[in-house]
């Protein structure tokens, strides 16, 4: 499912907006979560997961390709934890 | 941020009820979970992508107890950030390319 496709399918499930406002608004809500990322804010949606910055140290790392050593800068990843709702809808092992 | 903050960020823009667009929102996430439920991967491009992975059973320990258990086969979600958002969060200042 591209994004695309996600607002086809969320446009096709509302009746009170257009393809056009559907569009906008998800554009707009993955704005606002890396907007708030970047900020270093925590971002928590009930039943589908969490958001968040990690940091990650500076190290000592290799060129793999020359295998020259290099110090690798610390820095911050984008980090996303599935909420308990999403975890147990995903794992159907089992539940078919 | 909730998703309460996430619907004032929104609303404005369409020019709509607060009501509907958290309806619209829920909509999103739920149909993000319908997909990824189907087996199906999600990309948003500019953000990144949630994926299913499929975990092998495996030997496991509970680091409380020390106790050895088998941990079952099982599915799980994973996301991956996008360059774009990688450099977005990284783009206050203080680090160096």
């Amino acid at each position: 499912m591209t994004r695309s496709q996600l607002i086809e399918a969320v446009a096709s499930k509302s009746s009170n907006f257009s393809k056009k406002d559907v569009e906008v608004i998800v554009t707009t809500l993955f704005e606002s979560i890396a907007e708030s990322l970047a900020k270093g804010d925590k971002i928590e949606i009930r039943g589908f997961g969490s958001f968040k910055v990690k940091s990650r140290d500076g190290r000592k790392g290799r060129n793999p390709k020359s295998g020259e050593g290099i110090f690798v800068d610390p820095k911050k990843v984008p980090f996303f934890k599935a909420g308990k709702e999403l975890k147990e809808r995903v794992d159907t092992i089992g539940k078919e | 941020m909730t998703k309460a903050d996430l619907v004032e960020a929104t609303y404005e823009k369409v020019g709509s009820s607060k009501k509907d667009v958290a309806e619209v929102i829920d909509t999103v996430f739920e149909s993000i979970k319908e997909a990824l439920e189907e087996g199906d991967r999600v990309k948003i491009s500019g953000f990144g992508n949630f994926s299913i992975r499929h975990k092998r059973q495996r030997r496991g320990r509970n680091p409380q107890t020390g106790e050895e258990i088998m941990i079952g086969e099982r599915k799980v979600m994973t996301f991956k950030a996008s360059q774009i958002l990688k450099d977005i969060v990284n783009k206050d200042g203080e680090q160096t390319e």
